[in-house]
């Protein structure tokens, strides 16, 4: 196999790039020719965060000659714990300057052209053209679908990661030769029942992991070395330090890549990924509100949903603890005639909480806790943010 | 048949933690309706309102996925591993 960059979008290297990419020419499986396809590669990294990081500092290490960097988001202290492209220093600043400056720092012969905005279904293909590849480092499922269309369309690999506590996944769809995304998972979670990794937490390792093998295989697809992960899903598992390698196939009746596709535009993905439904809003109580109920000692019901060792960070005052897994079976031991206050971390999964009981008919008053225990540290010194 | 059914992380708040547990099934479909009856919790997260699996949740024996298989109805044999793939979409 030759790889995805043609043999005449190739140059020379400079003296001062062989000197630095020594080590790559000296293995016969990439040599100069391997280099300069590297060299002549444009790679769009969609999300500079904890799998973006180590994706973008190793590809700029190993000499791609294009760089896009896709992310809206500003680095924030709790990014540091993983997302080891940016600093302390950085905080506050838009993800794409931070990881452009460490780019240039590592690697002058890199091109990085910085896209600071949000990728959706009316800027997507337009970023994209003209990249050979895209790497999925982005964060949520409508963005995933998003990624894996645009490369179907387009015809480019979707060199695709995922990350959750202990686990990853990694995978490269290549409609052209093997399955794509959809393949896999034609349709996505219905929203709040899986956990983000904002309330069900991530080792900040895993991601240098599941990033670098990211990495490795656009080096692969690139310069034509070794066989890539197409139609294979690689896991791992850090607890155990054990790697599964699945293979998966090409579903015949994929809606975009299948033999009759019904998908040959971008569509309305936040539709698509369930986001859109029209619910009725759920009751909710600000952190100042219940901080007055409780001290007028007013008789409520404090439900907290998050997992025991959550708990050992903050107990929430009055708080009962029924772990969102077990709500259904132990709703009984809720009062109706009480008020009932949800709590969790960040105030989403609450809310998910609130609807679960209310669609298996109970019949009480349930309110939502704004922000969670995150918002309730505004009100109690006490409470801390995690 | 006894076989091991594999319990990725995402899934383990619904079975006490535990990372794997032995089922008994003559089909796929058949163990994980058995393992979910030992733990009640995790059946909303793999079956809908109408009891058919997920579509985000893949199950796999050995190394193959049983789409490629006979679906649900894939006959397993003792010893057989059945793993439970869900979706994850971390990255952030
Ligand atoms: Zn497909």
């Amino acid at each position: 196999m030759s790889g995805i960059i043609s043999d005449d979008r190739v140059t020379d290297l400079s003296k001062e790039e062989i000197l630095r990419y020594g080590r790559h020419l000296i293995l016969p499986e990439i040599n100069i020719e391997g280099q300069k396809k590297l060299k002549a590669a444009k790679v769009l990294i969609v999300g500079v965060g904890g799998l973006g990081s180590p994706v973008a500092l190793y590809l700029a290490a190993a000499g791609i000659g294009t760089l896009g960097l896709v992310d809206p988001d500003f680095v924030e202290e709790s990014n540091l714990q993983r997302q080891i492209i940016h600093s302390s220093k950085d905080i506050d600043r838009p993800k794409t300057s931070s990881a452009k400056d460490k780019i240039q720092d590592l690697n002058p012969f890199v091109n990085v052209v910085t896209y600071n905005s949000t990728i959706n279904s009316s800027n997507a293909l337009d970023i994209a053209k003209g990249y050979d590849l895209i790497i999925d480092g982005t964060d949520n499922f409508q963005t995933r679908y998003l990624v894996n269309d645009v490369c179907v369309l387009l015809g480019i690999p979707n060199v695709y990661g995922s990350i959750f506590q202990f686990e990853g996944q990694a995978s490269v769809f290549y409609a052209k030769e093997g399955p794509c995304y959809r393949c896999l998972l034609p349709a996505p979670p219905p929203p709040g029942l899986v956990p983000s990794c904002a309330q069900g937490g991530v080792l900040g390792v895993l991601p240098g992991i599941i990033g670098s093998i990211q990495a490795v295989e656009a080096i692969k697809l690139i310069t034509g070395a070794g066989t890539p992960l197409i139609g294979k899903l690689l896991l791992f598992e850090a607890l155990e330090m054990k790697f599964s390698r699945l293979r998966i196939e090409k579903d015949p009746n994929c809606p975009i890549c299948g033999n009759h596709p019904t998908i040959t535009k971008l569509i309305d993905y936040e539709e698509f990924c369930g986001l859109k439904t029209k619910e009725k809003p759920v009751d909710k109580i600000s952190p100042l509100e219940l901080k007055k109920l409780l001290d007028a000692g007013k008789k409520v019901q404090i439900i907290d949903i998050r997992e025991p060792h959550e708990q050992a960070i903050f107990k929430f005052p009055q708080a009962k603890y029924i772990p969102f897994g077990q709500l259904l079976r132990r709703k009984n031991e809720l009062d109706e005639k009480l008020d009932a206050i949800f709590i969790c971390k960040i105030g989403q999964k609450s809310v998910f909480a609130i609807r679960l009981l209310q669609n298996a008919g109970y019949k009480g008053k349930l309110f939502n806790l704004d922000n969670g225990v995150n918002g309730w540290a505004e009100v109690d010194p006490s409470a801390p943010l995690y | 048949m006894a076989i091991t059914l594999l319990i990725p992380t995402a899934l383990r708040n619904f079975t006490d933690g535990k990372k794997e547990v032995q089922a008994e099934g003559k089909t796929v479909g058949e163990a994980v309706d058995n393992f979910a009856n030992v733990y009640p919790d995790i059946k909303r997260h793999l079956y809908d309102e109408k009891g058919v699996l997920r579509a985000f949740i893949n199950i796999f024996v050995g190394e193959t996925n049983i789409k490629n298989l006979q679906g649900l109805d894939t006959p397993l044999k003792d010893g057989d591993t059945v793993m439970l793939v869900p979706a994850i979409a971390g990255g952030k």
